[in-house]
């Protein structure tokens, strides 16, 4: 039988790293990634919560993850094409038309 | 048997979720992140979720990443430069170390015994009972919510007539 701490900690890990993919690359395409992995992640936790406390809502809450996380790869990915349209890259740090 | 898939997945899940951020090409990449939803999906199995396992794989190893490699395929982006930033990447780096560190060790002191589960636990069922239920409006607004994000998508993405 697997604990929930372990479910917990590969949880934690796996939105660290994503974190870390946030924050270091500067591809935004790969940016868009990494933010997948920590919704991933969290879907994890409120799975493993569910298991163990026996309550079905989190299953509920991942399902609207989902809707979420799926609305917002369609219009993240149209951003960065339009993006793309205008300044010919995907970089990062290229992109600072709002930088005050 | 239990143990040890979760241990075999586990690992494949943090080893490609490594190959993902390291790797330099964007394809490479989108293949982790499939190989780590493919785990996770499994992790689900072991947590009697069925339905959530599946939809995992439709939905986000299936939909959201065939949507990336499109638009990998329309961008053909390659990274010539450095792909890390050079902003202050040590003191980044360590910030993060610092809240993965803590984050894992407030996992680590959480207890809860496993709660005695329902029979049909996890299955579309049960979910889709509750879905129409308890949680209808939210249900709803999320059918919203992705009609706005198709209409947003088309508007941001298509080419002015003008141009």
């Amino acid at each position: 039988m697997v604990s929930l701490n372990a479910y917990l900690i590969l949880s934690a890990l796996l939105f660290s790293i994503g974190a870390v993919g946030v924050f270091t690359r500067r591809n935004a395409l790969i940016i868009y990634m990494c933010i997948e992995l920590m919704l991933n992640a969290v879907n994890l936790t409120f799975v493993a919560f569910s298991k163990f406390l026996g309550n079905m809502d989190g299953h509920v809450f991942v399902f609207m993850i989902m809707t979420v996380a799926a609305a917002e790869a369609a219009v993240g990915l149209a951003i960065i094409i339009a993006l793309f349209r205008n300044k010919e890259t995907v970089n990062v740090d290229a992109i600072n038309l709002m930088k005050g | 048997m239990q143990l040890l898939m979760f241990y075999l997945l586990g690992f494949g899940a943090l080893v490609s979720a490594l190959l993902l951020v390291t790797s330099r090409r964007a394809v490479a990449a989108a293949m982790s992140l499939v190989m780590v939803m493919l785990c996770l999906a499994g992790i689900y199995v072991l947590l009697e979720a069925h339905l959530i396992a599946v939809l995992q794989i439709i939905v986000y190893a299936g939909a959201i990443m065939v949507l990336f490699l499109f638009v990998i395929m329309l961008l053909n982006v390659e990274e010539k430069s450095g792909r890390l930033s050079n902003r202050k990447i040590a003191l980044q780096f360590v910030g993060i170390l610092a809240v993965g560190a803590t984050m894992v060790a407030v996992a680590g002191l959480i207890h809860i015994d496993p709660a005695q589960v329902a029979d049909g636990f996890g299955t579309t069922k049960a979910i889709g009972r509750m879905l129409f239920t308890d949680y209808l409006l939210p249900f709803e607004i999320a059918s919203i919510l992705l009609l706005a994000a198709i209409v947003g998508a088309v508007v941001l993405a298509k080419r002015r007539l003008e141009e």
